[in-house]
């Protein structure tokens, strides 16, 4: 005859509140020392933080100022512009986000087209055509700034260097000497200088490389700068993905008649750039925030603006406000790419297969 | 029970003096062979002898430094469009598998055809299918290489060399890595396979498989043929001292 054996209550110090702070705070007579030092540490620290935020700062510089900080000296006649823009992104966005949940494939194709077209469509709504014109009068790229601007810089940064990147990678990789030898040198010359000095060279050198006919603004000269100098990291991230892949992967796509192209579009170059995923959207995210030096060569994004803001007559001294509000917003954008990401990850199965 | 439908006048493979060259090592010493269409080689001999780097010399995953590879009447230069050609009509299953492991199993299958046949993806999983069948895998179409067992893999790969309807299969050593419970169901699709008239060249070990399909066997060491012949004279007398000592060692088994 077999004894049941009885079933007992875990003791009250292993479940709910009292196990957690056991298990987290008090588990060992150093975790236990910690917890008695952080815990009036940080009291201490949030209550001066959240007294300040509610009680002391003074966010009338942050609230009338915000159209500023959004879209800086853009008109505010062809604001309706910027929402329309990014009605346009948000709208894609969300068509994005649905087809990968829905998993409709074909509309796989209609949505590459769609931000393909977003480009110059954006490009054209922004900037629109000469001063005569009654519907999109011309608002020239030299004004834009803020928020509309860090964005405009980053993401075609982001977009523009990662194709670059890659044939930089395949290009260093090459077994052609001319080719091999030409991507190094770009790779290895980027690498070793700061952004502002390729910045500005690119705001003094570029011209000097096309004829005197075009001349290109400041915020193309420096949107190049950001994709020259993005495109050289991407290149080499996605260089180590590809080292990372077996070489028995090339040989069996060779074995199997896939000429070159092929053997890198189907079978590397997937496996590569999922690998690579961390490492290239942090180097997107770095990209991201470096467009604030663009001040140096006179553009006024996002802390150019912040900057420019606490000059004003009415907010002397508001520092704190003003920039708190930018650090915020970055922070927003950072940890958006940083979250789509890690659901990009997991999608693709990183580290599963 | 050998492939008797051999057509004695088919040459599909002429190796003729053929060297390579890793850096200064001398791997491949001046081999000199010739396939018959819907023959089945063995090619067995000790670690380090040049064999694997001999057969994948002939799809070119590696490259010969010195004399002729011609297969199918295609001579095998630096022209890649001869290479090309040449290895569309060559099935390689390696040692490692090297299945794609970030497509399933049908995709795996059906992605050559695809690309470089230009089938419509409808023709193509319908041929990959019927391969999965003949394999003896159909139910794990739909899963991805890294969920299945490496008896498993291995015929996957075989079906993915075989869906590009090759004229030759070359097997690297294709049960060295696989457990010995996974080897038999690898040697019996690659028994049916020469059964059905498959130019086959195979390095293995695996004696069993030799005895059973092969019409000829190889002894190849120190980077050149030491002896071959029909397989049961291969067996039966050993004519090299080479050839002997080798046997002694793998059939004491």
């Amino acid at each position: 005859m077999t004894v049941q054996p009885e079933i007992l209550k875990p003791p009250p110090t292993e479940v709910g509140l009292l196990g957690w702070l056991k298990k987290n705070l008090f588990s060992t007579w150093s975790n236990t020392l910690l917890t008695f030092v952080s815990v009036p540490f940080i009291y201490l620290v949030l209550s001066a933080v959240i007294t300040w935020v509610f009680q002391d700062a003074r966010w009338e510089v942050v609230t009338t100022n915000f159209k500023v900080f959004m879209i800086g000296r853009y008109p505010r006649k062809e604001a309706w512009r910027v929402l329309a823009s990014l009605g346009i992104v948000v709208l894609l966005v969300l068509l994005t986000w649905i087809s990968q949940t829905v998993k409709r494939y074909p509309m796989a194709r209609w949505l590459v087209i769609g931000w393909l077209l977003s480009f110059p469509l954006i490009g054209v709504l922004l900037r629109g055509f000469s001063s005569e014109n009654p519907y999109l009068p011309l608002v020239s790229e030299e004004i834009w700034s803020g928020l509309m601007l860090t964005l405009v810089l980053a993401i075609v940064g982001i977009v523009a260097s990662f194709p670059i990147g890659i044939l930089l990678a395949l290009g260093r990789r090459s077994k052609m000497p001319v080719i091999k030898a030409l991507s190094t040198v770009y790779i290895e010359t980027i690498r070793g200088v700061p952004l502002i000095s390729v910045l500005f060279m690119s705001q003094v050198m570029l011209p000097l490389f096309l004829p005197p006919e075009i001349r290109l603004g400041t915020v193309v000269r420096a949107l190049t700068g950001m994709t020259l100098f993005s495109a050289a990291y991407t290149a080499e991230n996605v260089r180590g993905g590809l080292a990372a892949i077996p070489i028995g992967q090339y040989e069996a796509a060779r074995a199997v008649g896939l000429n070159e192209a092929l053997v890198m579009g189907l079978i590397v170059l997937p496996q590569a750039l999922r690998a690579m995923i961390p490492a290239i959207v942090g180097q997107f995210i770095s990209l991201f925030k470096d467009t604030t030096l663009v001040i140096i060569v006179g553009l006024l994004e996002l802390l150019g603006i912040a900057k420019a803001v606490t000059g004003q007559k009415e907010f002397i001294g508001l520092h704190k406000e003003v920039y708190a509000f930018a650090a915020i917003l970055f922070f927003i954008f950072c940890y958006l790419m940083s979250y789509a990401s890690r659901r990009l990850e997991q999608a693709l199965g990183v580290g599963e297969r | 029970m050998q492939n008797e439908n051999l057509n004695p006048t088919e040459d599909i493979i002429i190796c003729r003096d053929v060297h390579k060259w890793f850096g200064d090592f001398h791997v491949l010493r001046g081999v000199n062979v010739t396939i018959k269409r819907g023959e089945v080689v063995v090619v067995c001999g000790p670690s380090g002898g040049g064999k694997s780097t001999f057969i994948r010399t002939i799809n070119r995953l590696e490259e010969h430094q010195r004399g002729d590879i011609i297969v199918d009447d295609i001579e095998l230069t630096n022209d890649l469009r001869n290479i090309h050609a040449i290895q569309r009509e060559i099935g390689m299953v390696f040692q490692s598998f090297n299945l794609f492991p970030h497509l399933k199993v049908i995709d795996n299958v059906s992605l050559a055809p695809i690309w470089v046949r230009k089938w419509s993806k409808k023709e193509a999983v319908k041929v990959a299918m019927e391969l999965l069948e003949r394999v003896g895998i159909p139910e794990q179409a739909n899963k991805y290489p890294g969920q299945l067992s490496g008896g498993q893999q291995q015929r996957v790969a075989i079906a993915r060399a075989l869906a590009m309807q090759p004229k030759i299969m070359l097997f690297d050593e294709p049960t060295s890595a696989l457990d010995p419970e996974m080897i038999k169901e690898v040697l019996d699709v690659m028994v049916e396979l020469a059964r059905s008239g498959m130019t086959m060249i195979v390095v293995t070990h695996e004696m069993g498989f030799a005895k059973e399909v092969a019409n000829r066997i190889i002894f190849f060491s120190d980077g050149n043929i030491v002896e071959q012949n029909t397989t049961e004279e291969f067996f039966l007398n050993p004519r090299e001292a080479r050839t002997r000592m080798f046997l002694s060692q793998i059939l004491t088994h």
